[in-house]
């Protein structure tokens, strides 16, 4: 099943309950419509989280990387050491056998963040839908986060950025990494990673609500074992690989 | 004592009031800082709050609400510094030659003379999302957009 198929199921959903709400008599309404996810604040009720099929996801490729660059705009300055890297491609190889494999990392957006755990200030932060942000208006550039995340997710900003996109705020002296595409998810949308993946690569990212038993995400890692990575520290990622076990 | 204090005050009085008065006299004849007079919206007529609210309490409702939008999700609700550079971002002919609509003629006028030191736009763009008039765009965008022209109805004469 194609996320481009769940992106439009979710648009009917939206759109199917608005209607209800409308049918009643005024006032009355019979089922709450689903706009309150755009609207109101997230709650624990969904668990966010990816679902990367490593078999599927080709060497050569990086369009969810490009993808995330241009949707975020961390454009870099050409300067590897310090530029930011919020999803990057990390190829594996198997030394007794020689197999490789490709997959893209990003914030893992666990359950037990750490850079949460060590953040003398409070920004780097949990929303209620598991989803890890970095609230960059309190964040004082200390990168005890960038050091005690194990998956490498965070970066700092070294340089003055301009022309930043409206729906991400980026600065010198902050970190950052993976939003899981917030500001797409409160309007319903999908990560801009998963979207490029879909519609331009192997359809292997997946994106979904964790917590639903009905969405394509949890009935696709109900039938087959996944692996976290680095599932023995306990974080309890939100982003799930298929082939890397 | 109470005599030497009495004097005190007295005198203290007399040297306090002449200054001042020559102070006030002298502003009246000469102008001082010229007054700001930001820029006017790009677009729209009333603000979301009435202006001499927006002036006095414009801050309050931004930082009150950034918390909410960053920490909790919710958005789209009636303050948001985003609106406030889609309606009040203006193009001003010492920003690169009027080229693109920035915050700076409204928010820089009224900062600068009250010696206010925002850093929002450190990290915020000033620029709402179609600033510029030839948008930079990528291969990708760039072909899609001219596949999708190609594919419209109305663009047939195009084909051939």
């Amino acid at each position: 099943m194609t996320k481009a198929f769940d992106v439009s199921k979710r648009r009917l959903l939206a759109g199917s309950a608005a209607l209800a709400g409308i049918a009643v008599a005024p006032g009355i309404t019979l089922i709450a419509t689903s706009e309150a996810r755009g609207a109101g604040p997230a709650t624990s009720k969904n668990r966010w989280g990816l679902l990367i099929d490593s078999t599927k996801c080709t060497a050569g490729c990086d369009e969810c990387v490009v993808a995330c660059r241009t949707e975020q705009g961390w454009q870099g300055h050409d300067r590897p050491t310090t530029d930011a890297q919020w999803i990057r491609k990390v190829s594996l190889k198997d030394n007794s056998t020689g197999a490789t494999h490709s997959l893209p990392v990003m914030c893992q957006h666990c359950e037990n963040p750490p850079c949460v755990d060590v953040c003398p200030t409070g920004a780097s932060m949990q929303r209620a839908d598991g989803i890890v942000l970095v609230d960059k208006h309190i964040c004082i550039g200390c990168r005890y986060c960038m050091m005690a995340c194990p998956y490498k997710a965070r970066s700092f900003v070294h340089e003055d950025v301009t022309d930043q996109k409206t729906h991400m705020p980026r600065g010198k002296g902050t970190v950052e990494s993976c939003t899981l595409c917030v500001h797409r998810i409160d309007a319903d949308g999908i990560p801009a990673c998963v979207e490029a993946c879909t519609e331009k690569a192997e359809n292997a990212m997946m994106f979904g609500d964790l917590n639903d038993p009905g969405s394509d995400i949890a009935k696709e890692l109900s039938k087959q074992v996944t692996t976290r990575l680095r599932a023995d520290l306990g974080l309890e990622p939100g982003v799930h690989y298929r082939g890397i076990g | 004592m109470r005599r030497f204090l009495g004097i005190l005050v007295l005198a203290l009085l007399t040297f306090s009031a002449a200054p001042g008065t020559l102070v006030s006299e002298s502003m009246a004849g000469e102008s001082r800082v010229p007054l700001p007079s930001p820029a006017k919206a790009f677009k729209g007529e009333q603000c979301v709050e009435p202006a001499a609210v927006m002036r006095r309490e414009h801050m309050v409702y931004l930082q009150h609400q950034r918390d909410e939008t960053v920490r909790d999700g919710i958005r789209g609700k009636k303050y948001s510094l985003k609106e406030c550079v889609a309606c009040h971002a203006t193009a001003s002919p010492k920003i690169a030659d009027g080229s693109v609509r920035t915050l700076q003629p409204f928010c820089a006028e009224c900062h600068a003379y009250a010696a206010v030191t925002i850093d929002c736009f450190a990290c915020h763009t000033d620029k709402p999302d179609n600033s510029k008039s030839s948008a930079v765009l990528d291969d990708d965008a760039l072909m899609a957009m001219i596949e999708n022209h190609l594919k419209s109805p109305g663009n047939t004469e195009l084909k051939q």
